[in-house]
């Protein structure tokens, strides 16, 4: 089954859980007085639930094919994984990775190191050597990013760790 | 209307709004040079910057500035490369490029200044004259309407989105909805569907959820498949920016074409500048002589023009339907949506009566835009060429790095970054599986918009029967499943015909 399908299940999956919560136990909730409305709040994730599960449906069955005569269904293509992993996807993790550790190091160790550290891991995952340009630049585009966002824009923006008066 | 334009170039020609509109301009022109960054990563970024001004005016101005500038900035890596920054000048490369090649670059650059110079300025003097008479008549649109209004607009998104791909469309957009009924509505005043975390009570940020579905995948693209550039800059030493007066002649149909069929197309929702575009460049080669067919996708002039004004003309059409219904027909749109909203303007047909500042505005602001790209970028396009030399390995960690600090600024929440991270990923993945991120967005965009209109209308008619009482409701309503089921069916019944099993028409 190709990845689309798969994808198209889990939405099936999470439209079926999101539908549960809308039919069985948002109304539980709901104060005696609403219940005179004729729009609830769990009516809208209702529609929306139903309408859901039957297009995810759609494509996990396979319904909707490509037109016969279309172009594009003739060429034989790159399946998805080999797409995928045609490419340098090493380093498309490293990134990814680098961008979760940089969510968490922002707040101890301030705008400024986390930055810093950010672009120069960045640019050396990418195969950048030269660290001796690339620290420079790293920490000069950090401190007019930070004087902007702070100076210019006016939104706090922590820049030191906290030890150091940040 | 004299009043309007009045208040309008009252707005615009302050010395903030112009500075906008420059900067905006040089911005988009910057970043869509580069291969692979599309207007609406580009946007994307640009929203916090833009939302921290305060003003609606110059935030619109802003981003419309950089609109305009990224798919010029585009035109320009699609000429010179063959790299097109932008899926909607990769039209303008089939005979931009070999212009660039035999030496004719900066005429090349120059044609497609003028034909989006002036693809923009027809298109902004036809939303002069229709965005007005259009929202006198959603004036009188009740909330039903409303509602039905935006699902034929969601509808109409989906079916545009190609054969075999209108179900993933649909989906996408019941998605993008899903999503947006998380957190606590204006409405119930009551959390839904938060799972009992404190973050999601004011549900996602659609900041994040714009930087994930969009400029983090073309990012992680990036890293992954390198855009292999045909040529180097070198091919295109950008001399003579010169056009003959007869080559003058010979475009100015086109462009004339072009500008209405432009604008009319990128009205319609979910068709925008790639589509104009493309179908331009077809509608000319047709229209053009035997001799002139055979220089298409060699260097003709009139194929760079052509889908040029195209573009420009779609980009600024695309406006028609923010501005008077507030429905985003496109994702570019829709993340301008956004924007207003959360500087607590709604675009639609009262924006004219409330803030008509911000509307004409807007307008006046399309025509300095497209007299910057034209007087002031187009001379520095050598210099703005600099940025394809950026080593890459540079290049990335910021494109990341400014992902982040726009979903970071907003909120001032690591959690926003981790949301972005996992969202960025997945919208990855989605993409890869060829589902189209734009209308989750869209969807996200008018979920709240659409449950508020439905849930009022419930109200008033103490039930469905609006959709009985309401002729022009069900007539919206079912144009909407027309819509959806009409491509579904065509493809349906040509799979057949080819099987030999259908016959007749």
């Amino acid at each position: 089954m190709a990845l689309d399908r798969w994808i198209a299940l889990i939405i099936l999956m999470i439209s079926l859980a999101y539908g549960y919560a809308a039919y069985f136990t948002m109304d539980g909730l709901l104060p005696p007085f609403m219940k005179f409305n004729p729009i609830w709040p769990s009516t809208f994730p209702k529609v929306l639930s139903v309408l859901a599960v039957l297009t995810a449906g759609v494509i996990v069955l396979g319904l909707e094919q490509p037109k016969a005569g279309d172009r594009t269904a003739q060429v034989p293509r790159q399946s998805v994984t080999e797409r995928i992993f045609s490419g340098n996807w090493q380093q498309a993790l490293g990134l990814l990775a680098l961008m979760v550790a940089y969510a968490l190091l922002i707040r101890p160790l301030g705008f400024l190191l986390a930055t810093v550290g950010f672009i120069s891991c960045g640019a050396a995952l990418l195969g950048e050597r030269k660290l001796h340009i690339l620290i420079p630049v790293a920490a000069i585009a950090a401190g007019v990013v930070w004087y902007l966002v702070q100076g210019v824009l006016g939104i706090y923006l922590k820049p030191l760790p906290a030890g150091l008066g940040g | 209307m004299l009043e309007g334009i009045l208040i309008g170039l009252g707005t615009a020609l302050s010395l903030t709004n112009i500075l906008m509109v420059i900067g905006g301009c040089l911005i988009g022109t910057f970043i869509g040079m580069l291969p692979g960054l599309g207007p609406m990563s580009i946007i994307a970024i640009m929203i916090p910057v833009a939302i921290s001004l305060g003003d609606p005016s110059a935030a619109l101005i802003l981003l419309a500035g950089v609109y305009y500038g990224a798919i010029f900035g585009g035109s320009t890596s699609s000429i010179l490369l063959n790299a097109p920054g932008v899926a909607g000048t990769v039209a303008s490369s089939f005979d931009g490029y070999p212009m660039a090649r035999a030496g004719k670059a900066g005429k090349a650059l120059t044609i497609a200044a003028i034909a989006s110079f002036a693809g923009g300025t027809i298109g902004a003097l036809l939303l002069m004259i229709f965005a007005p008479a259009l929202s006198s008549v959603a004036l009188l649109f009740h909330s039903a309407e409303y509602f039905a209004l935006m699902v034929v607009g969601l509808s109409a998104i989906a079916a545009f989105a190609g054969t075999g791909q209108v179900a993933k469309a649909i989906l996408m957009t019941l998605l993008g909805l899903i999503m947006a009924t998380v957190g606590e509505g204006a409405l119930f005043n009551m959390p839904r569907f938060t799972m009992g975390v404190m973050d999601l009570q004011s549900g996602f940020s659609f900041i994040t959820l714009a930087m994930a579905m969009f400029a983090l995948p073309e990012a992680l693209f990036l890293v992954m498949h390198p855009p292999k550039a045909a040529g180097s800059a070198e091919d295109g030493k950008i001399k003579d920016l010169r056009i003959s007066r007869d080559e003058a002649r010979q475009i100015a149909p086109v462009i004339g074409r072009q500008s209405l069929q432009g604008f009319f197309i990128g009205v319609l929702p979910g068709a925008g500048a790639t589509i104009a575009s493309f179908l331009g460049y077809a509608v000319e080669r047709n229209l053009a002589t035997k001799e002139e067919q055979a220089e298409f996708g060699k260097g003709s002039i009139k194929g760079l023009a052509a889908p040029e004004t195209a573009n420009n003309a779609a980009c600024t059409g695309s406006f028609v339907p923010l501005l008077t219904l507030g429905i985003p027909g496109s994702g570019t749109t829709a993340i301008l949506l956004g924007a207003l909203v959360a500087l607590n303007v709604t675009p639609g047909p009262r924006l004219m009566l409330d803030d008509p500042q911000i509307f004409w505005a807007v307008i006046i602001s399309m025509y300095i835009g497209n007299l910057v790209l034209l007087i002031l970028n187009l001379p520095l396009i050598p210099y703005i060429a600099k940025v394809l030399e950026v080593p890459r390995n540079y290049l990335i960690p910021f494109i990341f790095f400014f992902t982040l600090m726009g979903a970071y600024i907003g909120q001032n929440n690591a959690t926003e970054l981790l949301i972005l991270v996992g969202f960025g990923f997945c919208a990855t993945l989605l993409r890869f599986a060829d589902y189209p991120l734009a209308p989750l967005l869209i969807g996200f965009i008018l979920g709240s918009m659409l449950e508020d209109n439905f849930s009022r209308a419930m109200q008033l008619y103490d039930g469905l029967g609006f959709l009985l009482e309401r002729p022009m409701t069900l007539a919206l309503l079912v144009l909407a499943a027309v819509l959806v089921v009409l491509p579904t069916y065509r493809a349906r019944r040509a799979r057949l015909r080819q099987a030999g099993i259908a016959d007749g028409d």
